[in-house]
């Protein structure tokens, strides 16, 4: 796999700040946590408990419009996916299945609960980093080279 | 009550994706240089977590301090401070299901507005993987690592 193009850490810190700055604003305004696996669960109504519907909802159709305006006024984006049509089903069915499960994925454990030094979240957080840095090491490294 | 959540929703929402487009995190490729220690390390998750610890710790500090949210009744955040297996569990699968293609909900959402089908795919098959849990959690003890339904927390 080609090398990325370097990103400035500040262009990474700056992202960071735009992402735990809207959580504190939920948090702020609505007293919820910003976790995106929740709220699309309850967005979707797989979930009876959570958010209510309609803020679920609306900041489920926020995500996209963010990146939209990026796109727009700062820098095109530039993405590279994988495209195997059983890898991708595969991984959406274990994100799925486990951040419903673990209650949380990287927003609400690793931005939200981690800031309040959760336990439950830090040790949730450890967990799938370790899964992912894991599961990429026998990928790229492990089978076949 | 209805303006009263979409509005502060799609603010949020808006910065939020916003945050991760800047930060490449809608990238997967990005990402999984993130998790390849092995390989062409690139550290730019870590700048982004970072900068996301601070105003998210500001913020629960802030909110804790208020009477109530300014716009909600009541302050949710879950209580239980008990790591259990089956959060440890889910978080085992999500971490293996991250690192295959380098999605997460949030960017897999993010990215649905680029006009690809890949990110359109993943969420489907997020979605199925949540209902599917959904069902084993309502099935009496069939599955000793989800007895009960999840609580609203975390996310």
């Amino acid at each position: 796999m080609a090398p990325l193009e370097p990103l400035s850490p500040l262009v990474g810190i700056a992202g960071g700040l735009l992402i735990g700055g809207a959580a504190a604003l939920l948090l702020i305004l609505s007293g919820r946590i910003a976790g995106v696996s929740g709220m699309a669960a309850a967005a979707t109504r797989i979930a009876d408990k959570g958010p209510p519907w309609t803020l679920a909802a609306a900041f489920v159709a926020g995500l996209p419009l963010g990146t939209w305006v990026v796109a727009a006024f700062v820098r095109g984006p530039d993405v590279n996916m994988a495209s195997s049509v059983p890898m991708l089903v595969a991984a959406g069915l274990l994100v799925g299945f486990g951040t419903r499960l673990g209650n949380g994925c990287t927003s609400g454990h690793g931005v939200c609960g981690m800031a309040r030094l959760s336990p439950r979240s830090i040790a949730a957080t450890l967990t799938f980093m370790a899964a992912g840095f894991a599961t990429v090491f026998v990928i790229r490294h492990g089978i076949g080279g | 009550m209805t303006m009263r959540n979409l509005a502060p929703g799609l603010v949020v929402g808006l910065l939020f994706g916003g945050g991760l487009a800047l930060s490449d995190m809608i990238n997967p490729a990005r990402v999984l240089a993130f998790l390849d220690i092995a390989g062409h390390w690139d550290p730019t998750l870590a700048f982004v977590m970072a900068g996301a610890l601070l105003p998210s710790a500001l913020g629960y500090l802030v909110a804790r301090r208020m009477r109530r949210p300014l716009l909600a009744e009541e302050l949710c955040i879950p209580e239980s401070r008990t790591v259990e297996t089956r959060l440890i569990a889910g978080a085992a699968l999500f971490g293996m299901g991250w690192g295959l293609v380098g999605l997460c909900p949030g960017p897999a959402i993010a990215a649905l507005g680029l006009g690809l089908w890949q990110p359109w795919l993943f969420v489907v098959a997020m979605l199925a993987g949540m209902a599917l849990h959904r069902i084993v959690a309502a099935a009496p003890a069939a599955d000793p690592l989800a007895v009960r339904p999840t609580s609203g927390e975390g996310s």
